[in-house]
Protein backbone atom coordinates (compact mmCIF):
# COMPACT_ATOMS: atom_id res chain seq x y z
CA UNK A 1 0.00 0.00 0.00
CA UNK A 2 1.30 3.45 -0.70
CA UNK A 3 2.00 6.00 1.53
CA UNK A 4 -0.97 8.25 0.37
CA UNK A 5 -3.18 5.90 0.64
CA UNK A 6 -2.72 5.01 4.42
CA UNK A 7 -2.60 8.72 4.99
CA UNK A 8 -6.09 8.80 3.11
CA UNK A 9 -7.33 5.96 5.29
CA UNK A 10 -5.86 7.93 8.71
CA UNK A 11 -7.88 10.82 7.38
CA UNK A 12 -11.13 9.10 7.21
CA UNK A 13 -10.43 7.80 10.78
CA UNK A 14 -10.03 11.07 12.09
CA UNK A 15 -13.18 12.29 10.71
CA UNK A 16 -14.89 9.55 11.70
CA UNK A 17 -13.72 8.90 15.19
CA UNK A 18 -13.09 13.06 15.78
CA UNK A 19 -15.70 14.15 14.27
CA UNK A 20 -18.44 11.90 13.85
CA UNK A 21 -18.63 12.31 10.04
CA UNK A 22 -18.43 8.59 8.09
CA UNK A 23 -16.49 8.87 4.47
CA UNK A 24 -15.70 4.99 4.33
CA UNK A 25 -18.41 4.35 2.33
CA UNK A 26 -17.72 7.05 -0.27
CA UNK A 27 -16.34 6.07 -3.41
CA UNK A 28 -12.18 6.08 -3.30
CA UNK A 29 -11.06 7.87 -6.52
CA UNK A 30 -13.09 11.03 -5.87
CA UNK A 31 -12.51 11.25 -2.00
CA UNK A 32 -8.80 11.08 -2.51
CA UNK A 33 -8.58 13.86 -4.87
CA UNK A 34 -10.44 16.27 -3.21
CA UNK A 35 -8.69 15.52 0.05
CA UNK A 36 -5.34 15.77 -2.34
CA UNK A 37 -7.29 19.73 -3.52
CA UNK A 38 -7.81 20.58 0.52
CA UNK A 39 -3.99 20.23 0.74
CA UNK A 40 -3.73 22.43 -1.47
CA UNK A 41 -6.07 24.75 -0.66
CA UNK A 42 -5.04 25.12 2.89
CA UNK A 43 -1.00 24.59 1.89
CA UNK A 44 -0.66 21.84 4.07
CA UNK A 45 1.72 20.30 2.32
CA UNK A 46 0.92 16.15 2.97
CA UNK A 47 -2.13 14.60 3.86
CA UNK A 48 -0.45 14.12 7.26
CA UNK A 49 -0.20 17.49 7.64
CA UNK A 50 -4.17 18.38 7.18
CA UNK A 51 -4.95 15.01 9.45
CA UNK A 52 -2.23 16.56 11.89
CA UNK A 53 -5.00 20.24 11.69
CA UNK A 54 -8.01 17.99 11.74
CA UNK A 55 -7.15 16.47 15.30
CA UNK A 56 -5.90 19.76 16.73
CA UNK A 57 -7.45 22.68 15.19
CA UNK A 58 -10.76 23.98 16.79
CA UNK A 59 -13.17 24.39 14.02
CA UNK A 60 -11.12 23.30 11.26
CA UNK A 61 -13.31 20.09 10.60
CA UNK A 62 -16.19 22.89 8.78
CA UNK A 63 -13.22 23.83 6.19
CA UNK A 64 -12.75 20.07 5.24
CA UNK A 65 -16.10 19.51 5.28
CA UNK A 66 -16.48 22.45 2.38
CA UNK A 67 -13.64 20.71 0.87
CA UNK A 68 -15.12 17.72 0.73
CA UNK A 69 -18.58 18.38 -0.59
CA UNK A 70 -17.47 20.75 -3.44
CA UNK A 71 -20.83 22.09 -4.44
CA UNK A 72 -21.24 22.41 -8.63
CA UNK A 73 -24.16 22.84 -10.01
CA UNK A 74 -26.34 25.01 -12.23
CA UNK A 75 -30.17 26.17 -12.63
CA UNK A 76 -32.11 23.51 -14.73
CA UNK A 77 -29.11 21.35 -15.51
CA UNK A 78 -29.49 18.34 -18.11
CA UNK A 79 -32.86 21.05 -19.54
CA UNK A 80 -34.64 17.50 -20.64
CA UNK A 81 -35.32 16.94 -17.14
CA UNK A 82 -37.34 19.58 -16.40
CA UNK A 83 -39.65 19.08 -19.63
CA UNK A 84 -40.04 15.42 -17.97
CA UNK A 85 -40.44 16.65 -14.91
CA UNK A 86 -43.07 18.89 -16.10
CA UNK A 87 -44.65 16.17 -18.39
CA UNK A 88 -44.75 13.42 -16.76
CA UNK A 89 -44.63 14.22 -12.67
CA UNK A 90 -46.41 17.30 -11.98
CA UNK A 91 -50.00 16.39 -13.84
CA UNK A 92 -49.52 13.18 -11.10
CA UNK A 93 -48.51 15.70 -8.43
CA UNK A 94 -51.22 17.76 -8.93
CA UNK A 95 -53.86 15.19 -7.38
CA UNK A 96 -52.34 15.48 -4.17
CA UNK A 97 -53.69 18.18 -1.96
CA UNK A 98 -50.50 19.08 -0.20
CA UNK A 99 -47.17 18.07 -1.84
CA UNK A 100 -43.73 17.00 -0.30
CA UNK A 101 -40.35 17.65 -1.91
CA UNK A 102 -37.28 16.31 -0.84
CA UNK A 103 -34.12 17.97 -2.78
CA UNK A 104 -31.53 15.72 -1.32
CA UNK A 105 -28.43 17.27 -1.41
CA UNK A 106 -28.85 20.58 -2.40
CA UNK A 107 -25.46 22.14 -2.70
CA UNK A 108 -25.66 25.95 -3.54
CA UNK A 109 -29.54 25.68 -4.46
CA UNK A 110 -29.84 26.32 -8.06
CA UNK A 111 -31.63 22.98 -8.33
CA UNK A 112 -33.90 24.15 -5.53
CA UNK A 113 -35.30 27.40 -7.39
CA UNK A 114 -35.15 25.67 -10.67
CA UNK A 115 -37.67 23.60 -9.39
CA UNK A 116 -39.55 26.23 -7.47
CA UNK A 117 -39.87 27.96 -10.72
CA UNK A 118 -41.46 25.14 -12.48
CA UNK A 119 -43.72 24.21 -9.49
CA UNK A 120 -44.65 27.98 -9.59
CA UNK A 121 -45.05 28.05 -13.38
CA UNK A 122 -47.15 24.66 -13.32
CA UNK A 123 -49.62 26.82 -10.34
CA UNK A 124 -48.43 23.80 -8.00
CA UNK A 125 -45.72 25.82 -5.27
CA UNK A 126 -48.78 27.28 -3.04
CA UNK A 127 -49.94 23.72 -1.90
CA UNK A 128 -45.98 22.62 -1.92
CA UNK A 129 -43.17 22.36 0.72
CA UNK A 130 -39.72 21.78 -0.30
CA UNK A 131 -37.61 20.60 1.98
CA UNK A 132 -34.00 21.26 0.70
CA UNK A 133 -31.19 19.46 2.48
CA UNK A 134 -27.13 19.16 2.70
CA UNK A 135 -24.59 17.81 4.92
CA UNK A 136 -22.51 21.38 4.41
CA UNK A 137 -24.17 23.77 6.70
CA UNK A 138 -21.68 26.66 4.42
CA UNK A 139 -23.50 25.39 0.92
CA UNK A 140 -26.98 25.62 2.99
CA UNK A 141 -26.10 29.00 3.58
CA UNK A 142 -25.47 30.21 0.63
CA UNK A 143 -28.61 28.61 -1.46
CA UNK A 144 -30.29 30.34 1.07
CA UNK A 145 -28.76 33.61 0.28
CA UNK A 146 -29.39 32.58 -3.60
CA UNK A 147 -26.79 34.84 -5.04
CA UNK A 148 -24.74 33.73 -8.13
CA UNK A 149 -22.50 35.12 -10.45
CA UNK A 150 -23.99 36.78 -13.17
CA UNK A 151 -22.15 35.43 -15.95
CA UNK A 152 -23.49 31.85 -15.36
CA UNK A 153 -27.04 33.79 -15.46
CA UNK A 154 -26.47 33.59 -19.52
CA UNK A 155 -26.59 29.50 -19.55
CA UNK A 156 -28.84 29.39 -17.24
CA UNK A 157 -31.45 31.47 -18.85
CA UNK A 158 -30.95 29.02 -22.15
CA UNK A 159 -31.16 26.49 -19.98
CA UNK A 160 -34.57 27.59 -19.07
CA UNK A 161 -35.93 27.83 -22.29
CA UNK A 162 -34.98 24.37 -23.41
CA UNK A 163 -36.45 23.05 -20.09
CA UNK A 164 -39.99 24.77 -20.88
CA UNK A 165 -39.90 27.94 -19.14
CA UNK A 166 -43.35 29.82 -19.54
CA UNK A 167 -41.49 33.13 -19.26
CA UNK A 168 -38.27 35.07 -19.28
CA UNK A 169 -35.37 33.58 -16.45
CA UNK A 170 -34.37 36.99 -16.11
CA UNK A 171 -38.01 37.30 -14.86
CA UNK A 172 -36.88 35.34 -11.37
CA UNK A 173 -33.70 37.38 -10.39
CA UNK A 174 -32.61 40.98 -10.06
CA UNK A 175 -28.96 41.72 -11.23
CA UNK A 176 -26.24 44.00 -9.44
CA UNK A 177 -22.96 44.69 -10.93
CA UNK A 178 -21.74 41.07 -11.03
CA UNK A 179 -24.39 38.90 -9.39
CA UNK A 180 -27.65 38.02 -9.67
CA UNK A 181 -30.05 37.30 -6.66
CA UNK A 182 -32.94 35.38 -7.02
CA UNK A 183 -36.74 36.58 -6.12
CA UNK A 184 -36.89 35.82 -2.49
CA UNK A 185 -40.65 34.78 -2.92
CA UNK A 186 -39.18 31.85 -4.54
CA UNK A 187 -38.42 30.33 -1.05
CA UNK A 188 -41.21 31.16 0.68
CA UNK A 189 -42.21 27.17 0.81
CA UNK A 190 -38.99 25.88 0.95
CA UNK A 191 -36.79 24.70 4.52
CA UNK A 192 -33.21 24.28 4.12
CA UNK A 193 -31.89 22.35 6.89
CA UNK A 194 -28.84 20.07 7.46
CA UNK A 195 -29.23 16.21 6.94
CA UNK A 196 -26.67 13.83 6.32
CA UNK A 197 -27.21 10.97 3.82
CA UNK A 198 -24.82 8.58 5.54
CA UNK A 199 -26.11 8.84 9.33
CA UNK A 200 -29.29 10.47 9.36
CA UNK A 201 -32.62 9.19 8.84
CA UNK A 202 -36.34 9.62 7.13
CA UNK A 203 -37.73 12.99 8.42
CA UNK A 204 -41.15 13.22 5.88
CA UNK A 205 -42.97 11.60 3.89
CA UNK A 206 -42.31 12.85 0.19
CA UNK A 207 -44.16 13.05 -3.29
CA UNK A 208 -40.54 13.62 -4.98
CA UNK A 209 -37.17 13.29 -4.61
CA UNK A 210 -34.71 14.88 -6.25
CA UNK A 211 -31.07 13.69 -5.44
CA UNK A 212 -28.65 14.09 -8.75
CA UNK A 213 -25.34 13.84 -9.17
CA UNK A 214 -25.34 13.03 -5.51
CA UNK A 215 -24.76 8.93 -5.04
CA UNK A 216 -22.08 9.15 -7.69
CA UNK A 217 -19.70 10.67 -4.80
CA UNK A 218 -21.00 6.86 -3.17
CA UNK A 219 -19.44 3.37 -3.55
CA UNK A 220 -22.47 0.64 -4.31
CA UNK A 221 -23.05 -0.17 -0.51
CA UNK A 222 -24.20 3.49 0.23
CA UNK A 223 -25.65 3.88 -2.83
CA UNK A 224 -27.51 1.36 -1.74
CA UNK A 225 -28.61 2.17 1.37
CA UNK A 226 -29.06 6.01 0.57
CA UNK A 227 -31.91 4.29 -2.18
CA UNK A 228 -33.36 2.84 0.72
CA UNK A 229 -33.69 5.48 2.50
CA UNK A 230 -35.43 7.35 -0.54
CA UNK A 231 -37.52 4.43 -1.22
CA UNK A 232 -39.00 4.49 2.80
CA UNK A 233 -39.48 8.26 2.68
CA UNK A 234 -41.44 7.56 -0.40
CA UNK A 235 -45.36 7.39 -0.50
CA UNK A 236 -46.10 4.69 -2.94
CA UNK A 237 -46.03 6.38 -6.50
CA UNK A 238 -43.68 8.64 -5.41
CA UNK A 239 -41.22 9.76 -8.04
CA UNK A 240 -37.04 9.75 -8.01
CA UNK A 241 -35.08 11.89 -9.78
CA UNK A 242 -31.49 11.16 -10.14
CA UNK A 243 -28.61 12.46 -12.56
CA UNK A 244 -28.77 11.68 -16.20
CA UNK A 245 -25.55 9.24 -16.13
CA UNK A 246 -26.25 7.15 -12.64
CA UNK A 247 -26.73 3.71 -12.34
CA UNK A 248 -28.24 1.83 -10.06
CA UNK A 249 -28.29 -1.59 -11.78
CA UNK A 250 -26.14 -2.90 -8.85
CA UNK A 251 -28.44 -1.77 -6.21
CA UNK A 252 -30.89 -4.68 -4.57
CA UNK A 253 -33.38 -1.13 -3.16
CA UNK A 254 -33.81 0.13 -6.60
CA UNK A 255 -35.96 -2.98 -7.38
CA UNK A 256 -38.47 -1.15 -5.46
CA UNK A 257 -38.61 1.60 -7.92
CA UNK A 258 -40.44 1.56 -11.76
CA UNK A 259 -39.15 3.58 -15.08
CA UNK A 260 -40.93 6.43 -15.77
CA UNK A 261 -37.94 7.46 -17.95
CA UNK A 262 -34.92 5.52 -17.36
CA UNK A 263 -32.68 7.46 -19.96
CA UNK A 264 -33.42 10.78 -17.61
CA UNK A 265 -33.48 8.46 -14.29
CA UNK A 266 -37.08 9.48 -13.54
CA UNK A 267 -38.55 6.92 -11.30
CA UNK A 268 -41.56 5.56 -9.22
CA UNK A 269 -41.66 4.03 -5.98
CA UNK A 270 -43.87 0.56 -5.69
CA UNK A 271 -44.44 0.84 -9.34
CA UNK A 272 -44.87 -3.19 -9.96
CA UNK A 273 -42.05 -2.81 -12.54
CA UNK A 274 -39.14 -4.63 -10.41
CA UNK A 275 -35.70 -3.92 -11.78
CA UNK A 276 -33.45 -6.25 -12.59
CA UNK A 277 -30.22 -6.78 -10.65
CA UNK A 278 -27.10 -6.66 -12.40
CA UNK A 279 -24.44 -9.60 -11.96
CA UNK B 1 8.42 -7.80 -19.67
CA UNK B 2 4.69 -8.79 -19.28
CA UNK B 3 2.19 -6.97 -21.43
CA UNK B 4 0.46 -4.34 -20.38
CA UNK B 5 -3.33 -4.38 -18.64
CA UNK B 6 -4.76 -1.11 -19.40
CA UNK B 7 -5.05 1.63 -22.01
CA UNK B 8 -5.80 5.17 -21.39
CA UNK B 9 -6.10 7.90 -24.10
CA UNK B 10 -6.65 11.63 -23.76
CA UNK B 11 -6.55 14.59 -26.65
CA UNK B 12 -8.59 17.63 -27.31
CA UNK B 13 -8.47 19.70 -30.44
CA UNK B 14 -8.06 17.50 -33.40
CA UNK B 15 -8.94 14.34 -31.38
CA UNK B 16 -11.43 12.81 -33.29
CA UNK B 17 -8.89 12.56 -36.30
CA UNK B 18 -6.49 11.15 -34.40
CA UNK B 19 -8.63 8.29 -32.58
CA UNK B 20 -9.94 7.61 -36.09
CA UNK B 21 -6.53 7.08 -37.52
CA UNK B 22 -5.66 5.17 -34.05
CA UNK B 23 -8.67 2.89 -33.14
CA UNK B 24 -9.13 1.25 -36.45
CA UNK B 25 -5.27 -0.29 -36.28
CA UNK B 26 -5.41 -1.51 -33.12
CA UNK B 27 -4.78 -5.48 -33.34
CA UNK B 28 -8.72 -7.26 -32.68
CA UNK B 29 -7.23 -9.91 -30.36
CA UNK B 30 -6.45 -6.72 -27.91
CA UNK B 31 -7.56 -8.06 -24.03
CA UNK B 32 -7.22 -4.79 -22.31
CA UNK B 33 -9.64 -2.08 -21.54
CA UNK B 34 -9.15 1.07 -23.91
CA UNK B 35 -10.48 4.16 -22.30
CA UNK B 36 -10.80 7.55 -23.48
CA UNK B 37 -10.93 11.27 -22.44
CA UNK B 38 -11.65 13.48 -25.36
CA UNK B 39 -13.21 17.27 -25.05
CA UNK B 40 -15.73 17.67 -27.78
CA UNK B 41 -17.39 20.89 -26.14
CA UNK B 42 -20.56 19.12 -27.11
CA UNK B 43 -23.48 18.26 -24.59
CA UNK B 44 -23.80 14.42 -25.56
CA UNK B 45 -20.91 12.29 -26.26
CA UNK B 46 -22.87 9.67 -28.12
CA UNK B 47 -22.16 11.54 -31.65
CA UNK B 48 -18.06 10.68 -30.83
CA UNK B 49 -18.97 6.86 -29.99
CA UNK B 50 -20.97 6.41 -33.31
CA UNK B 51 -18.36 8.12 -34.90
CA UNK B 52 -15.71 6.17 -33.29
CA UNK B 53 -17.71 2.91 -33.62
CA UNK B 54 -18.06 2.98 -37.29
CA UNK B 55 -14.28 2.67 -37.81
CA UNK B 56 -12.81 1.41 -34.76
CA UNK B 57 -11.65 -2.30 -35.10
CA UNK B 58 -12.99 -2.65 -30.99
CA UNK B 59 -16.54 -1.85 -30.09
CA UNK B 60 -17.00 1.53 -28.71
CA UNK B 61 -19.06 2.14 -25.95
CA UNK B 62 -19.91 5.42 -23.50
CA UNK B 63 -18.22 4.44 -19.86
CA UNK B 64 -20.96 3.87 -17.47
CA UNK B 65 -20.67 4.32 -14.15
CA UNK B 66 -20.09 1.09 -11.19
CA UNK B 67 -19.07 -0.94 -14.63
CA UNK B 68 -16.04 -2.71 -14.52
CA UNK B 69 -13.38 -1.29 -17.79
CA UNK B 70 -13.76 -4.60 -19.91
CA UNK B 71 -10.92 -5.93 -21.31
CA UNK B 72 -11.33 -5.51 -25.44
CA UNK B 73 -13.79 -2.87 -25.57
CA UNK B 74 -13.12 1.30 -25.52
CA UNK B 75 -14.83 3.47 -23.03
CA UNK B 76 -15.20 6.91 -23.70
CA UNK B 77 -15.84 9.70 -20.92
CA UNK B 78 -19.49 11.34 -21.06
CA UNK B 79 -19.75 15.03 -21.87
CA UNK B 80 -19.92 17.18 -18.69
CA UNK B 81 -18.35 14.21 -15.65
CA UNK B 82 -15.20 13.58 -14.92
CA UNK B 83 -14.47 10.16 -15.31
CA UNK B 84 -12.55 8.22 -12.83
CA UNK B 85 -11.17 4.31 -12.41
CA UNK B 86 -11.39 3.51 -9.15
CA UNK B 87 -9.12 1.03 -7.44
CA UNK B 88 -11.06 -2.15 -8.34
CA UNK B 89 -10.68 -0.95 -12.11
CA UNK B 90 -14.47 0.06 -12.37
CA UNK B 91 -15.53 3.51 -13.31
CA UNK B 92 -17.02 6.40 -11.88
CA UNK B 93 -17.79 9.38 -12.43
CA UNK B 94 -18.13 12.75 -10.62
CA UNK B 95 -19.15 16.65 -11.37
CA UNK B 96 -16.19 18.05 -9.41
CA UNK B 97 -14.67 21.82 -10.69
CA UNK B 98 -13.70 21.54 -13.95
CA UNK B 99 -9.30 21.22 -14.04
CA UNK B 100 -7.62 22.84 -16.83
CA UNK B 101 -11.04 24.12 -17.74
CA UNK B 102 -11.91 20.77 -18.98
CA UNK B 103 -14.29 18.49 -17.52
CA UNK B 104 -14.12 15.39 -18.38
CA UNK B 105 -10.09 16.25 -17.43
CA UNK B 106 -7.25 13.81 -19.57
CA UNK B 107 -5.55 14.85 -15.89
CA UNK B 108 -8.31 13.02 -14.01
CA UNK B 109 -8.84 10.27 -15.87
CA UNK B 110 -4.67 9.45 -16.06
CA UNK B 111 -3.94 10.09 -12.70
CA UNK B 112 -7.11 7.65 -11.63
CA UNK B 113 -6.28 5.00 -13.83
CA UNK B 114 -2.47 5.45 -12.78
CA UNK B 115 -3.91 4.54 -9.42
CA UNK B 116 -5.97 1.63 -10.21
CA UNK B 117 -3.42 -0.23 -12.84
CA UNK B 118 -0.09 1.21 -11.47
CA UNK B 119 2.54 -0.30 -13.81
CA UNK B 120 0.22 -1.87 -16.01
CA UNK B 121 -1.29 1.20 -17.22
CA UNK B 122 -0.35 2.63 -21.48
CA UNK B 123 -1.10 6.17 -21.25
CA UNK B 124 -1.40 7.75 -24.97
CA UNK B 125 -1.52 11.72 -24.86
CA UNK B 126 -2.28 13.18 -28.23
CA UNK B 127 -3.19 16.35 -30.09
CA UNK B 128 -5.16 19.05 -28.01
CA UNK B 129 -4.53 22.95 -27.60
CA UNK B 130 -3.94 22.99 -24.14
CA UNK B 131 -2.17 21.44 -21.02
CA UNK B 132 -4.24 19.19 -19.81
CA UNK B 133 -3.13 15.60 -19.41
CA UNK B 134 0.58 16.18 -18.56
CA UNK B 135 0.09 16.24 -14.49
CA UNK B 136 -1.99 12.76 -14.96
CA UNK B 137 0.62 11.81 -17.47
CA UNK B 138 3.72 12.57 -14.95
CA UNK B 139 1.57 10.68 -12.41
CA UNK B 140 1.20 7.72 -14.90
CA UNK B 141 5.20 7.58 -14.93
CA UNK B 142 5.46 7.99 -10.96
CA UNK B 143 3.65 4.83 -10.72
CA UNK B 144 5.67 2.70 -13.33
CA UNK B 145 2.97 3.52 -16.37
CA UNK B 146 4.52 3.16 -19.57
CA UNK B 147 3.72 7.17 -21.39
CA UNK B 148 3.57 7.56 -25.35
CA UNK B 149 3.04 10.83 -26.64
CA UNK B 150 1.99 11.70 -30.39
CA UNK B 151 4.93 13.72 -31.66
CA UNK B 152 4.26 16.95 -31.63
CA UNK B 153 5.23 17.44 -35.32
CA UNK B 154 2.12 15.07 -36.08
CA UNK B 155 -0.05 16.46 -34.03
CA UNK B 156 -2.69 19.14 -35.65
CA UNK B 157 -2.49 20.88 -32.67
CA UNK B 158 0.88 20.76 -30.69
CA UNK B 159 0.25 22.11 -27.21
CA UNK B 160 -0.96 18.85 -25.53
CA UNK B 161 1.75 16.75 -26.46
CA UNK B 162 4.22 19.51 -26.08
CA UNK B 163 2.95 20.01 -22.78
CA UNK B 164 3.08 16.13 -22.16
CA UNK B 165 7.29 15.85 -22.69
CA UNK B 166 8.12 18.96 -20.66
CA UNK B 167 5.92 18.48 -17.70
CA UNK B 168 6.29 14.18 -17.97
CA UNK B 169 8.48 13.23 -20.62
CA UNK B 170 7.75 9.82 -22.51
CA UNK B 171 9.01 6.76 -22.94
CA UNK B 172 8.03 6.84 -26.28
CA UNK B 173 7.00 9.80 -28.59
CA UNK B 174 5.57 8.62 -31.79
CA UNK B 175 4.03 10.10 -34.86
CA UNK B 176 0.40 9.34 -34.99
CA UNK B 177 0.49 6.33 -37.51
CA UNK B 178 2.82 4.45 -35.43
CA UNK B 179 1.09 4.65 -32.18
CA UNK B 180 -1.44 2.20 -32.44
CA UNK B 181 1.55 -0.68 -33.34
CA UNK B 182 3.23 0.34 -30.50
CA UNK B 183 -0.01 -0.40 -28.57
CA UNK B 184 -0.43 -3.36 -29.86
CA UNK B 185 3.16 -4.41 -28.99
CA UNK B 186 2.92 -3.10 -25.50
CA UNK B 187 -0.66 -4.83 -24.49
CA UNK B 188 -0.65 -8.64 -26.33
CA UNK B 189 0.41 -11.23 -24.75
Amino acid sequence: MDVEDIEIELFVRAMQLRHGHDFTEYAPASLKRRVQQLVRTHHAGSISELNRRLLHEEGFVTRVIEGLSVPVSEMFRDPPVFRALRDKVLPVLASYPEINIWQAGCAHGQEVYSLAILLEEAGLYERTRIYATDFNDAALQVAAEGIYATRDARDWSRNYIEGGGQKSFSDYYSARYDFIKLDQRLRRNVTFFNHNLVTDEVFCEAHLILCRNVLIYFNNALQDRTLGLFRDSLVRGGFLCLGTRENIDFSPSAASFGDIDAGLRIYQAGAGVARPLAR
Amino acid sequence: MTARAAIAMGCSAGGLAALQRVLPALDRRLAVPVVVCAHTGSADVSLLVELLGRVSALPVVEAAEREPADPGVVHVAPSGYHLLVEPNAHFSLNVDARVTYARPSIDVLFETAAGAWKDGLVAVLMTGANSDGAQGLRAVRQAGGYALVQDPASAESDVMPRAGLDIAGADACLPLDQIAARLNQLCLP
